[in-house]
């Protein structure tokens, strides 16, 4: 597989330098743009695999640019925010931000997130086996097992625990989860779900209080690993 | 005497006006009854005092009122012939523009001297800000200064290319820019939660909250500095969901539980509790170290104010912060020493809760 190329926008010389070094020395391509025109040009012109957009581009919010994206690109698309406000990362999820990562973030994170959107952009093929550490999902035989002892699960739980499986290393919001298990009509009844993530902890974590899988990202929503 | 001038402070100016006639013609009409037994002279001495008194606490146009009401009043119904503004002998003319002069002077220099006091009230005021904003530039210089020059220090020492630099040396080098990042940016974070309080910007945003989740995230996110600190953690078993700012209060629980590692012996414990009485969610936050000194506690909320005893590093906003947080969301901080050595934080929230959690599996 050729290394993946992708595309920083941010205004910051120091940051895309910091994030071209970073990226390079894990042998993926780098590309930059320091605004949101130069941005908008370079996707055109030459389609990365990810891009890596900063919400606060001075000619225009970073918002704006990842609607205009969206228009036509397909790839995955990872916001890089300054504010820790749940509400402006909620809406660029909500508006096609396939992850988001909140300056300063850690190098580790960075990496992870680019893995996580890559992988789930190339595995359209069905395994149909997925592995997770002690865990193991069997699609077909709609089966789940920690540490090859078999769990039960009621038809909710599975279709949540799948959910999140699927898109092991993205967060899934809080709206989103409540809209696909219950219905549009239940994307303001959190209690639901935060009843069920507690029971799904309680069956496939070692110390549900302490959660190695399902990893909650406050105000947003949920992440499994 | 401080409780009568707020109140008599808060009645408006309209009133004030009111309020001087009122006066002064209860007083009059109390002296008209006693009339038989008060000769005139006392009941101009009675209705001075009564001006005096009125011009302790109001402006000086109802004061001004008050004094010419009174005048007339007096010259009207007291001073013979009664009931005339006439005056017949000499020494009672005399009388009465004395009253009128002492009356009004009175009322002049009760004005003047509260200007003073003003002038002096807002100098004080101006003082206090002024330390206050110093204050800030102190800590907040030596709290950023701090991280900053271990970041320049460790990096000219990686960069001078020193041969006699081990790598072992190298990796603390850079444990230590590590380090002073996120201090830097705890502080940044701090500065910005603050200014959002100070905006009066906080508005709740509340959803429903797992105890259990909250707390252990906090503890999670705060592995780094808590190192080998042993935490005690009791949640009560029924306790229901909780609506509140997720957000908020988790930066509340996190500062509570960083300041207590930083200033508690090595081996002394922090517990957290959390439980519901009477619809209030009650956290608490303790430890066994060595408690705050008396006359610091009601101080220790108090912006950019810091202990006495503190050592370690901080810019004494976290705990205002702490604050400002649960008043946002209406609710109590309290702190207090325990018998047995230790310090207790204790919030009580007021919340809507959902029982949901607890109905057995579908």
């Amino acid at each position: 597989m050729n290394s993946p190329e992708i595309l920083i926008i941010d205004d910051e010389a120091q940051i895309r330098k910091l994030l071209q070094i970073t990226l390079q020395s894990n042998d993926y391509k780098v590309a930059q743009a320091s605004t949101a025109r130069e941005g908008l040009i370079a996707a055109a012109n030459h389609p990365p695999d990810v891009i890596l957009l900063d919400v606060g581009l001075p000619d225009e919010s970073g918002h704006t640019v990842l609607k205009k994206l969206r228009e036509w690109y397909l790839n995955p698309i990872i916001i890089l925010s300054v504010q820790s406000e749940e509400q402006d990362i909620i809406s660029a999820l909500d508006n096609g931000a396939n992850d988001y990562l909140v300056k300063p973030f850690r190098t580790g994170e960075l990496l992870a997130r680019i893995r996580s959107v890559l992988r789930a952009n190339s595995s359209e093929e069905q395994n149909s086996v997925l592995f997770f550490n002690d865990i193991e999902i069997d699609l077909s035989a709609r089966l789940v097992k920690k540490k090859n002892e078999i769990i039960k699960f009621t038809a909710t739980e599975y279709t949540l625990l799948l959910i999140l499986a699927k898109n092991q290393g993205r967060v899934l919001t809080h709206h989103f989860l409540l809209k696909y298990i219950w219905g549009p009509s239940y994307i303001n009844e959190s209690q639901y779900l935060r009843v069920f993530i507690a029971q799904l902890r309680k069956k496939i974590e070692d110390d549900p209080n302490k959660p190695m899988h399902i990893i909650t990202q406050s105000g947003v929503g949920y992440r499994f690993l | 005497m401080n409780f009568f001038k707020i109140n008599f402070n808060k009645i408006n100016k309209t009133n004030q006006y009111f309020f001087s006639i009122a006066i002064v013609l209860f007083v009059s009409i109390i002296c008209y009854f006693f009339s038989a037994f008060l000769g005139y002279k006392v009941v101009a001495l009675i209705l001075m005092a009564t001006v005096s008194l009125i011009a302790m606490f109001f402006n000086i146009k109802p004061v001004l009122l008050a004094a010419l009401l009174s005048a007339l009043v007096l010259n009207f119904f007291f001073i013979p012939p009664k009931f005339t503004f006439h005056i017949d002998n000499g020494e009672d003319v005399l009388l009465f523009f004395m009253y009128f002069i002492i009356a009004f002077v009175n009322a002049a220099l009760t004005f003047k001297i509260r200007g003073v006091e003003k002038i002096a009230h807002k100098k004080e005021e101006k003082e206090n800000t002024l330390k206050l904003y110093n204050t800030l530039l102190h800590s907040l210089s030596h709290e950023l200064r701090t991280p900053i020059s271990t970041i320049i220090v460790a990096t000219d020492n990686l960069q001078a290319d020193n041969k006699k630099l081990s790598e072992h040396n190298k990796a603390e080098l850079l444990s230590e820019i590590s380090k002073a990042a996120l201090r830097l940016n705890t502080q940044v974070e701090n500065l910005l939660n603050m200014s959002r309080l100070e905006s009066g910007n906080i508005q709740p945003k509340k959803d429903w909250c797992d105890m259990n989740e909250l707390i252990y995230k906090v503890i999670s996110s705060l592995k780094e500095n808590l190192e080998n600190r042993r935490i005690d953690i009791e949640i009560k078993k029924d306790i229901p969901f909780c609506k509140l700012d997720v957000g908020l209060m988790e930066q509340v629980l996190y500062n509570l539980i960083l300041n207590a590692n930083l200033y508690i012996p090595e081996d002394a414990v922090i517990t957290i509790k959390a439980k519901l009485i009477n619809q209030k969610l009650i956290l608490i936050v303790e430890d066994n170290g060595n408690g705050f000194d008396a006359a610091e506690i009601d101080k220790v909320f108090e912006k950019f104010y810091r202990s006495k005893n503190t050592s370690t590093g901080g810019t004494g906003l976290g705990l205002s912060i702490v604050k400002g947080f649960v008043q946002a969301h209406n609710g109590t901080i309290t702190l207090e020493n325990i018998e047995t050595g230790g310090a207790c934080f204790t919030i009580e929230l007021p919340v809507e809760t959902n029982y949901i959690n607890n109905l057995k599996n579908e």
